[in-house]
């Protein structure tokens, strides 16, 4: 028996409102397997594939490449094959004009669960008026009901305003499901099925106060699109872009910046990497970057200085006990923050390793959420690009962020003697709320002391 | 059980309780030889003689003042006001006397006083003939206010008026002495003071509201139950002191709240009624607690589509309700 289900725009985190069709990876025809890839998807945090969550063949695209739609919205039809057969008499008779009638209920289902699933037609119109916007806004009433009768509201309809389940739809839904038990007892609950049908929309989480904090994505012209007359273009504002525009703004508004820089004299640790890195290349098959020696000093330094690794919370400061270090890498149109997770537990090679794999992702635009999640403290090479000296904004929440600036050689003087050293500088923003100069001023002095403390006995494992 | 108009109550609860007790009398504005500019004390003052049905001075803070003094010399005076908007040359001695005499005498003195004020519009009386004022009132504790809405609680409401030891604030609705006509037992019965009522069960939506704005609330209830929407209707029936239990455990019924009432919606009983309930029940609300007042101008339009715009009626509290109901 046919059955048609929709696929949702999934809600990929908890900040996330909505997110733009990049392309289609499938077309109206085609056949879809479980958790194959159906189209990417643009947000403002990560650019994803979109899985099937159901086998079956694509009937409709709903949702166009390049539009933008919020979380919950059906993206696309699929029709699937349904195992055993229901009898028809619950099959909606209305549908009928759009060539089918379809009941969305899973096999051995019972009556109540199979009245409640929101059933779709070939047409791509959901029953009722359509509006769904209340879907998933339960009141306080509803979320009691539903604890104290352990129901699990995506089967229960909703008969409020803009698709709104109410108290007495979980009160009748509670009655239904009690008269329909004898009769359904001993078949499988519909989780246990394996039939993904009912459940496409269940991941889809839109409850939550931050969910008006996004601003709508403005639409601006098209790229590069010249107006007769005029002296200036426009650039789409990616999400990308978005995201960083309010993340920056966030941070400079909220967190009073203050800053410090520091000299490193680095020409030991230049030795040391140039003495190794031919090596390592050959046994790891990965560059050693100075990069993962940056890392192992700012972080050996946090361990000492715990403060550094916190977050202001207006009436007590969070000390974070994981370092979590986040890498700034920039590409030519945005920056990411990829985070090496547990960074102390790892050595100077398994940061290595660590780094080198999160720049290709991010240069290959396959960074996931969970790769850029979590991060307590940020690292920025700034030298990578040729800079002696910056001011870093603050990742927020966080409360610094360090930049390892260009090595340069330079004239010192050491012992009264003048010499040619290796020297770097790092920067420091520190949010002011939290931190001092003296801390930092220590903190800082520490990174320095590791950086050159690295010597040729310095073991990479 | 005999029928009777609302005003007819009220006058016959005056009877009864001057019969009662010889210390009850009732002073006002022509009271006594006109029986009231609404009739509402016709007929007192050939029963119980001009020493007992005081005729006064334009001057209501002389008699609710007068009447303080002799209620706490152990009388019980009914002062009227002719309309409730001229209460508050008195609201001095109501406030600031009246409320008082019992907390700041600790105990020793009380002051058994009725004030008698018909509120309310839609009776083409303009900007000085139509006001709710027990806003004004509302927030001082030492008084209590009702504000009966069917004939029964008329009678009931105001014989247990004059027999509490304190101060009460007396609203009868002028619109409700004609409009509204019901079912009044013969004899002596009360209806307790901070007692709600539940004129009307259901279990889609629940209607909390007073005096006049009821009369509506049950015509469209009325309506609506053939639309398949059921419900709740409760009656505050005393203001001061609020009566908790019996509005959370309507509010409960349904988890969807409006809060009716003529005076208008900001400062108003609403408010306090709804923070109730958001205090003691937010997890069993199914929706937003709404309300339905009178518009946030100062007055009542003496023009008739002014008071047709200002004035609830039957349609807009259906759709209030309505909205409510598919929310």
């Amino acid at each position: 028996m046919k059955k048609v289900t929709e696929i949702v725009m999934p809600q990929l985190a908890e900040s996330l409102v909505s997110a733009t069709i990049d392309r289609w990876l499938k077309q109206p025809g085609d056949v879809i397997d479980m958790y194959e890839p159906i189209c990417e998807i643009l947000t403002d945090k990560v650019n994803a594939e979109l899985p099937s969550t159901i086998q079956g063949t694509m009937i409709k695209i709903l949702v166009g490449a390049g539009e933008t739609v919020p979380v919950g919205t059906p993206v696309c039809l699929i029709e699937f094959e349904e195992e055993g057969v229901e009898d028809a008499s619950h099959a909606p008779s209305a549908g009928g004009a759009a060539g089918a009638a379809f009941a969305a209920a899973s096999p051995g289902a019972g009556s109540g669960e199979r009245a409640a699933v929101r059933m779709q037609g070939a047409a791509g119109q959901t029953q009722g008026d359509g509006d769904d916007s209340m879907r998933h806004r339960f009141s306080p009433a509803v979320q009691q009901l539903a604890v104290q009768h352990n129901v699990n509201l995506s089967y229960v309809n909703g008969t409020g305003l803009g698709g709104r389940i109410t108290r007495k739809d979980v009160l009748a839904y509670v009655e239904s499901s009690r008269s329909a038990k004898p009769a359904s007892s001993g078949a499988a609950s519909p989780s246990a099925t394996g039939m993904p049908a009912m459940n496409s929309k269940e991941p889809v989480r839109s409850t939550g106060l931050h969910l008006s904090e996004s601003p709508r994505i403005p639409k601006v012209e098209i790229e590069g699109q010249q107006l007769p007359g005029r002296s200036e273009y426009f650039i789409d504002v990616t999400p990308v872009r978005n995201a960083i525009a309010r993340n920056m703004r966030q941070s400079v508004t909220e967190i009073p910046h203050a800053w410090m820089m520091m000299e490193v004299d680095v020409t030991n640790l230049v030795t040391l990497r140039n003495k190794l890195k031919e090596d390592f290349m050959k046994r790891e098959g990965v560059n050693l970057t100075y990069l993962a020696f940056w890392v192992k000093a700012v972080v050996n330094a946090i361990k000492d200085f715990p403060i550094m690794n916190s977050v202001w919370a207006v009436d007590k400061i969070i000390v974070k006990r994981d370092i979590h270090i986040g890498l700034a890498v920039g590409t030519e149109d945005a920056v990411k923050v990829p985070v090496i997770k547990n960074a102390d537990q790892k050595n100077i090679a398994g940061l290595a390793r660590e780094i080198e794999d999160l720049a290709r992702k991010t240069r290959e635009g396959k960074l996931t959420l969970a790769d850029m999640d979590g991060g307590t403290f940020t690292v920025n090479n700034t030298g990578s690009f040729g800079s002696i000296l910056s001011y870093p904004i603050i990742n927020y929440p966080q409360a610094a962020i360090v930049t390892f600036e260009s090595i340069v050689k330079r004239p010192v003087v050491i012992n009264d003697m003048i010499a040619v050293r290796s020297m770097a500088n790092i920067c420091l923003s520190l949010d002011h709320r939290i931190l001092d100069g003296v801390i930092c001023g220590r903190f800082l002095q520490r990174v320095k002391e590791n950086l050159e403390g690295f010597t040729l006995e310095t073991k990479l494992y | 059980m005999p029928k009777m108009d609302y005003i007819d109550a009220i006058r016959l609860a005056m009877k009864e309780e001057m019969e009662r007790d010889e210390d009850v009398f009732v002073l006002g504005e022509d009271v006594g030889y006109k029986g009231g500019v609404f009739t509402t004390t016709k007929g007192l003052i050939d029963q119980f003689g001009e020493e007992r049905v005081m005729d006064t001075p334009l001057a209501e803070s002389a008699i609710v003042g007068a009447a303080i003094g002799a209620a706490m010399y152990g009388m019980k005076p009914i002062a009227e006001m002719q309309y409730s908007d001229f209460m508050f040359p008195a609201t001095n001695q109501i406030i600031s006397e009246a409320a008082k005499i019992r907390y700041r005498s600790n105990n020793d003195w009380n002051c058994p006083l009725v004030v008698r004020a018909p509120m309310g519009g839609g009776i083409f009386g303009g900007l000085y003939h139509s006001q709710s004022p027990e806003s004004v009132f509302f927030g001082t504790p030492g008084l209590k206010i009702v504000a009966p809405y069917t004939a029964y609680d008329a009678k009931g409401l105001l014989k247990a008026a004059v027999r509490d030891p304190d101060p009460v604030l007396y609203f009868e609705n002028k619109k409700c002495y004609k409009l509204v006509n019901g079912d009044v037992p013969e004899g002596d019965y009360i209806v307790p003071i901070g007692k709600s009522n539940v004129l009307r069960e259901g279990d889609d939506i629940t209607v909390i509201s007073y005096s006049l704005p009821l009369h509506f609330i049950m015509e469209a209830a009325a309506e609506l139950e053939e639309e398949g929407i059921h419900a709740h209707v409760l009656d505050l029936r005393t203001l001061q002191p609020l009566d908790k239990d019996g509005v959370l455990e309507a509010a409960r019924r349904t988890g969807k709240v409006l809060i009716v009432h003529e005076d208008n919606k900001f400062g108003g009983i609403g408010g306090e009624v709804a923070a109730i309930i958001a205090e003691e029940m937010l997890y069993e609300l199914d929706a937003p607690v709404m309300r339905l007042c009178g518009p946030d101008v100062p007055a009542m339009p003496i023009n008739p589509p002014g008071e047709k715009f200002f004035m609830l009626n039957k349609d807009k509290v259906k759709e209030a309700m309505k909205r409510l109901a598919v929310f």
